[in-house]
């Protein structure tokens, strides 16, 4: 579904990402860790389409299709969806409103009939209902003073709502309760299918209790020094990322 | 010595009055030649009069306007203007056609007799004391020369006298339409509310055209608000993009009084909306809200003047722009505290959001407070899009236009969403998304 190949990006002439290979097939869940600054979140922003990341170097194939060419929008029609790190506050657009104009968006250029407001509150019920999340949330301004927690809770009902192909879930667990933690990851799994594809990324191990992953890579300085499987992710949890800090200790 | 511009109006004056039979004599017109000849003194403002630095209305006069009251009414169909009528609100509605009253196109809700909903021209030939005390008064002329050249002109417009407590069900709808026909028209349409005690009423006014022509609006409203009294008074200003719209808001507020206004300013090449209230008791609350949307070479400017007299009264202004292409917006916010007006709380916010790089938005907040035990609040933001926002949109698979309209229709609504009559919300938001295409705001 996804193959980044030797990916170089810059932010202000700083490089960031410096060669970051990566594939994902359909059915898989991917865990990216590291470290503060190793360059996580950039790759989730640069896989959806962030301009402020220049690529210097390299592909990113979806579905057979130059990821890089796409504008973000075109992008989230193809069934890319970021659930950001920190989501973002539109003061006088409600989530309904907002949710059935992205909604529509998708659904017409997939080809399929777009949604009138009754079909759309019958899918919204349908959806709250699956995440166990409060509909008192649709009617209010997009995550216009929301918690942390109801922000996050709110990107994945996005989610849910849009029904993604490949989900790339920055930090999402960062500043979550044990509780909202649960929720979100519960969310996570419900929509989890043979057809669609995650990226997990976190920097620790917490939330990769509820959403088990099938691949762990971890991310120092740009690259990847280390792929596994789950268990890597309870080494780096017991080592500390001193451990992959220093790349000579680590054999790829 | 005058100018060739001011010898032009005063000789339409003298046309005007040669004209009226025996009204000449009347009290109401002594207010006529006081106002002419305080606009022979006065003349049109210049950019070095510190309330027009902004406003160069130049254009406005060297434009040769005719009085439109020195004409006969042009015959307009109902079906020309139905699209203008709110839907669904089921009250009064007067006509003006080139700020001449067209009875046949107006309807007038009988039920509540002790209301008066005419016209002003109607109720000049009547001996109504209301009239005799408040036009012309409440509206001082001895500043602004097109208030002074208003009045001097005052003839037609909406007559409304809630007496004491009464209560006018539907809001009262109040149509000014231009034709844009023959030669350019200066309409000077007067409105006089006058509510008693403990009533209520909401009044929208709207302007109109049937044709993208030059004409000059120079209206004029006086709104009396009796004490314990609730007006709302709306505004749509859908003026041709070739049109001059000058108006003056004048508001005396009795003692626990409420005064609502959201002035929407649509279209029109140079519109000036000059508000201005007194607070004259205890208690009283007055809200001036306003949204200007510009494009192209339009010019918006909004002063408001607030004048807390009395103590305990509190004032809410919230006028947000949206300035495209070269458009240019001004706000200028008076605020002045009488020295016993303690307890004054005053609030004044004006946002705006730049959509080109060539817009231009001037603002001045303007306190002057005399007492010592008050809170005054005054903020202003300019500002573009916010790219997070829009990142965020799309990233939910909403085009970059699409995002652009959503959010810059969210910025309006929050003005929108303040008036309280559920049809003209409704009306302004699909005039609202008629404007926002592309990304862009463009006259429909």
């Amino acid at each position: 579904m996804l193959e980044i190949r030797n990916l170089h990006t810059s932010v202000q002439g700083k490089e960031i990402l410096k060669g970051v290979n990566l594939k994902v097939n359909a059915g898989e869940v991917h865990a990216i860790m590291g470290p503060n600054g190793s360059g996580k979140s950039t790759l989730a922003q640069v896989l959806a389409g962030r301009e402020t990341y220049v690529v210097t170097k390299g592909q990113v194939i979806y579905k057979g299709n130059d990821l890089l060419e796409m504008d973000p929008e075109e992008r989230a029609r193809e069934g890319v969806f970021l659930a950001f790190q920190y989501p973002v506050e539109i003061p006088g657009v409600t989530n309904t409103y907002f949710l059935k104009a992205a909604l529509n968006a998708i659904r017409k250029h997939r080809g399929l009939e777009e949604l009138d407001a009754v079909e759309f509150i019958a899918l919204m019920k349908k959806k709250t209902e699956i995440l166990h999340i409060d509909n008192s949330l649709l009617s209010r301004p997009v995550n216009e003073g929301f918690s942390g927690g109801e922000k996050k809770k709110n990107e994945i009902f996005q989610m849910a709502v849009l029904e993604p192909q490949l989900s790339i879930l920055d930090e999402t667990d960062s500043g979550l309760d044990i509780d909202a933690l649960r929720i979100v990851a519960d969310g996570v799994n419900k929509l989890k299918t043979k057809e669609n594809a995650t990226i997990v990324v976190t920097h620790y191990q917490r939330l990769l209790n509820y959403i088990v992953p099938d691949f762990v890579h971890i991310l120092v300085d740009g690259r990847f020094v280390h792929s596994g499987g789950k268990e890597l992710a309870l080494e780096l949890e017991e080592k500390g990322y001193d451990w992959v800090k220093d790349p000579d200790t680590v054999s790829a | 010595m005058i100018s060739e511009t001011l010898e032009r109006y005063k000789s339409y004056f003298d046309a005007f009055e040669k004209s009226m039979n025996g009204e000449s004599a009347s009290a109401v017109h002594a207010r006529r030649r006081e106002a002419m000849k305080m606009f022979l003194e006065l003349g049109f403002p210049s950019t070095k009069h510190e309330e027009w630095r902004f406003t160069n209305v130049t254009p406005i006069s060297q434009t040769q306007f005719q009085p439109s009251t020195l004409s006969s009414i042009a015959d307009v169909a109902l079906s020309q203007i139905e699209r203008f009528f709110l839907k669904e609100a089921d009250g009064s509605r007067l006509v003006f056609i080139d700020g001449l009253f067209a009875p046949d196109l107006s309807s007038v809700d009988k039920k509540a007799q002790r209301i008066t909903i005419d016209s002003l021209a109607n109720a000049l030939k009547g001996n109504v004391s209301a009239v005799e005390t408040h036009l012309g008064t409440t509206a001082a002329f001895d500043e602004n020369g097109f208030v002074a050249l208003s009045t001097a002109f005052m003839y037609d417009g909406a007559f409304i006298h809630v007496p004491d407590n009464e209560s006018v069900a539907n809001p009262i709808q109040l149509l000014f339409i231009a034709t844009g026909d023959s030669q350019p028209r200066v309409a000077s349409p007067r409105n006089l509310v006058v509510v008693g005690k403990n009533a209520q009423v909401s009044i929208v006014e709207g302007y109109y055209h049937l044709r993208d022509q030059s004409y000059f609006t120079n209206s004029v409203s006086e709104i009396v608000v009796g004490s314990d009294s609730i007006v709302e008074f709306d505004r749509v200003i859908n003026e041709s993009d070739s049109a001059y719209h000058v108006s003056g808001i004048h508001i005396a507020q009795k003692a626990s009084s409420v005064f609502t206004s959201n002035a929407i300013s649509l279209s029109g090449l140079i519109i000036r909306n000059n508000v201005t209230a007194v607070l004259g008791g205890e208690h009283a609350e007055c809200t001036l809200n306003g949204l200007s949307l510009g494009t192209g070479a339009e010019l918006i400017d909004n002063h408001t003047a607030i004048d807390h007299a009395s103590a305990n009264c509190d004032s809410h202004e919230l006028y947000k722009a949206i300035l495209d292409g070269k458009s240019r917006g001004v706000f200028n916010g008076k605020i002045f505290v009488r020295k016993d007006a303690q307890k004054t709380d005053a609030k004044q916010t004006n946002k705006t959001l730049l959509l080109s790089d060539e817009a231009i938005m001037d603002t001045k907040p303007q306190l002057e407070i005399f007492a010592d035990d008050v809170k005054c609040t005054h903020g202003a933001t300019v500002g573009q899009l916010d790219d997070e926002q829009i990142f965020y949109l799309r990233a939910r698979g909403i085009s970059l236009d699409d995002a652009r309209d959503l959010l810059t229709r969210a910025f309006a609504l929050s003005v929108i969403s303040k008036i309280r009559i559920e049809p003209l919300r409704k009306k302004l938001d699909t005039m609202l998304q008629e404007k926002l295409r592309h990304g862009r705001l463009e006259n429909a």
